[in-house]
């Protein structure tokens, strides 16, 4: 598979998701459109189409620079607490600035997810025994607390169900006007491309890029700051999608290796494929109403998942 | 020149390097030899700015370890470290191109394309050179990593156990190569080193550390000496001298 093809078969498929729908939109009769029609491409079906791309790229691409950051393939947002910790910051502007707008809500999650980033980080350095299902176990765990801190203060403001309608990852609701926050992963995902050969060494541990010269710390910092941002407006406009940050780079780095000058827009590209393919799927099966997001890639990614780590015992 | 003054580090109360002052030769293969947790390569490690030591000054071409920067001292210094199990999957030549990091910060140049093919060429390396790194047995994998080295292309090269897992002749080829960079290119290579017979027959200086300290150096023939070896390793030692190398039997 090459580059090329993958963006093809980018393209085809976000004609499908342009034209896939309960409202009956043909792409040939374009010139033929009514009023109503028009509206709901401008106003649902193209903004739905770009936050699939840019929740797609973005949280593949976080899932990527995490597993460099910790040189363990199976740390992602989903399995390093980064959720919950941006669920966290979404209960706390709940908590203390109840009428406060989306801009809030996404410092909020921003904040927490750094620090909370951060706190894995360090954990993950601690541990001395450095097996490779341990970490993200270690992560799941972190996530487990940080969740069940949340819920509790939920419970005791009564917005359990609020700060769950958040979380749950959903493109339904994607409409103009309502998710532009999401182009801030845009200049974060740019970060990274641009620091791929540096990721690549962090990749390789801390001894071996100090040895080659690179600033360690500084590389991990602008690795957080860009992961922590794509994380938290991605979950403040769509929500969570499990499994989509660990499967992607996991599948790109068994086709075509670890150098992330290379395979970094790969793994951009083919997140945004499997997010539209799961999200269209997710739209016809039960046509015309919708299976949430969550699900589809949770199912998809998951069984997926579950060959590598097969593989990875064999 | 690498001269250090008086180095101690300390972990909470135990010192592991114990006010070690030493000038290394230049152009030279120097050896340090010592029991396990003498403190070898905690002193290589401080001495290449991976670890950062309680006391004393390291002084490297006469300038202060602490004042270079540490993309400079990447030009003048390269370390590598034991087990470098990478499970990532980088190509051979994609990993010796990371050797050119200091000088091009990844985007490689006409002539750091001349310096990855060169460093190919000397460990041999051009038929597996588009392999997977996690494909390569051990020897290949360690002369990847000393190819990345030669790459860097520094004045002072320093290894923390090069041989550790390698079989005799992987061992062999390994210090070769060393010692054809030595004589050849002139490079400085310190060397912590657990065969005391490969450390004898290849290196120029020994210098042996015990509970921190440095307890003797001087010219490997000086070393290769039962009472000096006997007081390192606390077993018996017997020198065979043979066409002008020293070898060890230590097996009693």
């Amino acid at each position: 598979m090459k580059i090329s093809q993958l963006i093809i078969l980018l393209f085809l498929l976000v004609i499908l998701s342009i034209f896939v729908g309960v409202s009956d939109i043909s792409l040939l009769n374009f010139l033929k459109w009514d009023e109503q029609q028009r509206l709901v491409m401008v106003i649902s079906r193209i903004p739905r189409t770009a936050a699939l791309i840019l929740a797609g790229v973005g949280m593949s691409v976080c899932g990527l620079i995490m597993q460099q950051m910790t040189q363990n393939r199976f740390v992602s947002p989903t399995t390093a607490g980064s959720l919950d910790a941006a669920k966290m910051g979404i209960l706390a502007s709940l908590i203390f600035i109840p009428q406060a707008g989306l801009w809030f809500k996404s410092l909020f999650a921003f904040g927490f997810t750094f620090l909370a980033s951060i706190i894995f980080l360090k954990i993950a350095d601690r541990i001395r025994y450095r097996n490779v299902i341990f970490i993200p176990i270690v992560g799941l765990m972190f996530g487990g607390i940080l969740n069940s801190i949340t819920t509790f203060f939920a419970y005791k403001n009564d917005i359990v169900q609020n700060v769950n309608a958040w979380m749950m990852g959903d493109f339904s609701g994607v409409l103009q006007g309502q998710y532009e926050l999401i182009y801030f992963s845009v200049p974060a995902v740019v970060i990274t491309y641009l620091y791929a050969n540096k990721f690549t060494l962090v990749g390789m541990g801390e001894d071996f890029s100090k040895n080659l010269g690179l600033n360690y710390r500084a590389v991990m910092n602008i690795g957080l700051f860009c992961v922590s941002l794509t994380v938290s407006v991605v979950v403040l406009t769509i929500g969570t999608i499990p499994f989509l940050g660990l499967v992607v780079p996991n599948i790109v780095s068994v086709l075509f290796g670890d150098n992330l000058k290379n395979t970094l827009p790969i793994t951009a590209i083919f997140g945004a494929i499997f997010l539209l393919i799961c999200d269209i799927l997710g739209r016809l099966i039960i046509f015309p109403f919708e299976i949430p997001i969550g699900m589809t890639v949770g199912l998809i990614g998951g069984v997926i998942f579950l060959i590598l780590l097969i593989r990875q015992r064999s | 020149m690498i001269s250090v003054d008086s180095i101690t580090k300390k972990y909470s109360e135990n010192t592991v390097v114990d006010q070690v002052s030493m000038q290394f030769p230049v152009g030279k293969i120097t050896s340090l030899i010592g029991a396990n947790g003498a403190g070898k390569s905690t002193l290589l490690s401080i001495i290449s700015r991976l670890l950062k030591q309680n006391n004393g000054n390291i002084m490297i071409n006469d300038k202060n370890l602490e004042s270079y920067k540490s993309r400079a001292l990447a030009k003048q210094l390269s370390i590598l470290k034991q087990s470098n199990h990478l499970e990532l999957k980088l190509t051979v030549r994609e990993l010796i191109g990371f050797g050119r990091f200091p000088y091009s910060q990844g985007k490689l140049t006409k002539q750091d394309e001349v310096k990855i093919a060169e460093a190919i060429d000397f460990l041999d390396l051009g038929d597996i050179q588009d392999k997977y790194i996690d494909q390569l047995s051990g020897g290949q994998k360690q002369r990847a990593f000393l190819a990345l080295v030669v790459a860097q292309d520094t004045d002072y090269i320093l290894l923390d156990e090069p041989l550790n897992n390698l079989d005799m002749k992987h061992s062999v080829q390994i210090m070769k190569r060393l010692e054809q960079l030595c004589k050849e290119k002139g490079k400085t290579i310190i060397i912590v080193i657990h065969e005391i017979n490969f450390a004898s027959h290849y290196s120029d200086y020994i210098v042996a550390m015990k509970n921190g300290k440095i307890i003797h150096s001087g010219a490997t023939q000086d070393i290769m000496n039962p009472k000096v070896l006997s007081e390192v390793f606390e077993i018996d030692f017997e020198i065979i001298h043979k066409s002008g190398k020293q070898l060890c039997n230590y097996f009693y």
